[in-house]
């Protein structure tokens, strides 16, 4: 099997493997989350907390006060990379002609220095928080499997579309083969492991403000 | 290759070539070539004294458009003449004599130049049934083993010769196969293109001469001196590229500025030849020049290999019918499981005993 072959393949049956997994995780979870029901909460809810939970998804957005100073790899790497991630995931020509080619919607894209400095970005931030993760042992002791495989199927996308943009190691054909199947590898793991917090990231937000925010937690 | 037939200078200079046309082209290719400046006098001394080389041009599965591209240059080069004046002894299409004249001019090359003469073929070479393509009743592939067998070395010109092409394109009624399929016992070199670069086989004739070797070839056996690097790479429209720049379509204001064509199917990024460099028709131009994208045709199937407009990154194949089933399939998938979820509640909650202050009294 030649590179190109290895690429057609990841364009063709690959992605639409990748897809179809990945759209009947999100929605076999969804499904399974929304259907679980709450018990009924009995008591009188404490204080008046409307829109609790619509604060938190703000506020839990925003590091607390003072941790940023406590723990800076964890916050600003976090931002940086989920930055990083989402410019050149968004805003870099050729994936917003992936999104055309699936949904017929289209945006303007970035100069590609641009989004090579998001990618780059992403890359370093991701590897300050795994060092991170694996030098600070509070961290490392709370880290599974599926804490590591999250971020490595996060970083293979990113590193592989680095390499192939810059032609870097191997040969842009295989390096853009390997470039999609990381992405289709991606989508096929995110239902089923932490990588659902794509979906799921604002609704358990809400969830916990309202429910907290009824409680007579403010949020 | 007798001693008494002229040098190549000696032709040249009756086809009314001057020296100084003559150390350009040499020149020329050199720096094609991507030899050090040294090199020159060492390509015209050896082409100089090069007596003429016996070149055997087979062709099978093919459309004739490879000859086509290196004859019909618009005025007659050094490189057309190098190839089709001194060095051909048969080829169909360019030779004068037909039958069995033209059979026995093959036998009478390969039997004069054993083991030293070039194998050029293009087309690729049927293995489903030997009557699919036949030269003077000999199957193509019966004529390949047969010529290949004296040959210094093969050049596979163009990609039906070099991958299969057209004729192997999905679903290959014929069984089309590359020469390099066929002979593992000789160098095989290929040229790929639909049709390839004129300038590359000339280059690799003069560097055939100079060296009595083919020059050094990738992973797909190209020459890596042309094949080395993509088209995307070495393209005049890479910096709208950078920018972010891109015709929408064929005719918009940002075809008319000249802006990259990645939008539009252009497989520059994954093709590797030297059309950006060499260009066409004597340097005058090429596809991306005249404002279409490059369809990769020196790429191993590129038939194959998705729509020719569809840029890189789109999907090939329409996905929104399996996408739409799966996501069905999950919403049932996820919604049986609730159920059961719910079920497993009820139950439990059905199967809660209640247990009074009585009763634990009375367990006293």
């Amino acid at each position: 099997m030649t590179a190109l072959e290895l690429l057609t393949w990841a364009r063709g049956p690959g992605l639409s493997i990748a897809l179809a997994v990945c759209a009947f995780g999100i929605l076999l979870r969804l499904f399974e989350i929304f259907g679980l029901g709450r018990k009924a909460d009995l008591s009188r809810p404490r204080d008046h907390s409307p829109g609790s939970g619509w604060r938190t998804i703000v506020s839990r957005s925003l590091p607390p006060p003072g941790m940023v100073k406590q723990a800076p790899v964890t916050y600003i790497g976090g931002y940086v990379f989920h930055l990083g991630f989402a410019i050149t995931l968004f805003f870099f020509v050729p994936h917003i002609e992936l999104v055309r080619g699936l949904t017929g919607l289209s945006w303007p894209g970035l100069p590609t220095q641009l989004i090579d400095i998001a990618a780059v970005a992403g890359l370093l931030a991701l590897i300050a928080v795994l060092a991170s993760r694996l030098s600070n042992p509070v961290k490392r002791f709370l880290s599974g499997f599926q804490d590591y495989l999250a971020w490595l199927l996060t970083f293979l996308p990113l590193a592989t579309g680095y390499l192939a943009f810059h032609h870097l190691l191997i040969d842009y054909t295989l390096a853009l083969a390997l470039h999609v199947l990381s992405v289709e590898l991606l989508l096929v793991a995110l239902p089923f492991t932490k990588l659902f917090h794509t979906v799921s990231v604002f609704v358990s937000r809400w969830y916990n403000g309202d429910i907290f925010g009824r409680k007579g937690v403010a949020s | 290759m007798a001693f008494d037939e002229p040098t190549i200078a000696e032709i040249l200079r009756r086809q009314g070539i001057s020296r100084r046309g003559f150390l350009k082209f040499c020149a020329t290719t050199a720096s094609l070539m991507a030899l050090p400046p040294s090199m020159v006098p060492a390509i015209a001394a050896a082409l100089e004294k090069a007596r003429r080389p016996s070149v055997i041009w087979l062709s099978f599965q093919e459309c004739t458009g490879c000859t086509e591209s290196l004859t019909r240059s618009h005025t007659p080069s050094i490189e057309g003449l190098i190839l089709e004046q001194i060095s051909l002894d048969y080829h169909h299409t360019l030779q004068a004599a037909s039958g069995e004249a033209a059979e026995a001019a093959r036998e009478a090359a390969m039997r004069e130049n054993h083991g030293k003469y070039l194998l050029v073929v293009d087309g690729s070479i049927p293995m489903g049934n030997a009557g699919y393509s036949t030269i003077a009743g000999v199957s193509n592939l019966d004529m390949l083993k047969e010529t290949a067998a004296g040959a210094a070395a093969v050049i596979a010109v163009g990609s039906c010769a070099a991958y299969g092409g057209l004729p192997a394109a999905l679903p290959n009624p014929t069984g089309a196969v590359p020469v390099s399929a066929i002979i593992k016992d000789k160098p095989v070199m290929n040229v790929p293109g639909c049709p390839p670069i004129p300038v590359v086989i000339t280059g690799v004739l003069a560097h055939f001469l100079t060296f009595a070797a083919l020059p050094e070839l990738d992973d797909h056996g190209r020459p890596k001196v042309f094949y080395g690097e993509s088209i995307h790479d070495r393209c005049y429209r890479r910096p709208f590229y950078d920018q972010g720049k891109f015709a929408e379509t064929f005719d918009d204001e940002g075809a008319r500025k000249g802006w990259c064509l990645f939008k539009l199917g252009c497989k520059g990024p994954v093709t590797y030849n030297a059309c950006a460099t060499t260009k066409w028709n004597q340097g005058v131009s090429f596809p991306i020049q005249s404002g279409h994208g490059c369809i990769g045709c020196s790429e191993p199937g590129f038939w194959d290999m998705g729509p020719l407009y569809k840029p890189l990154s789109m999907p090939i194949a329409p996905v929104q019918m399996m996408v739409g089933a799966a996501a069905a399939g999950g919403a049932i998938a996820g919604a049986a499981m609730a159920m059961r979820n719910r079920a497993a509640k009820k139950s439990a909650q059905a199967a809660h005993q209640k247990v009074t202050v009585e009763d634990l009294e009375k367990a006293k």
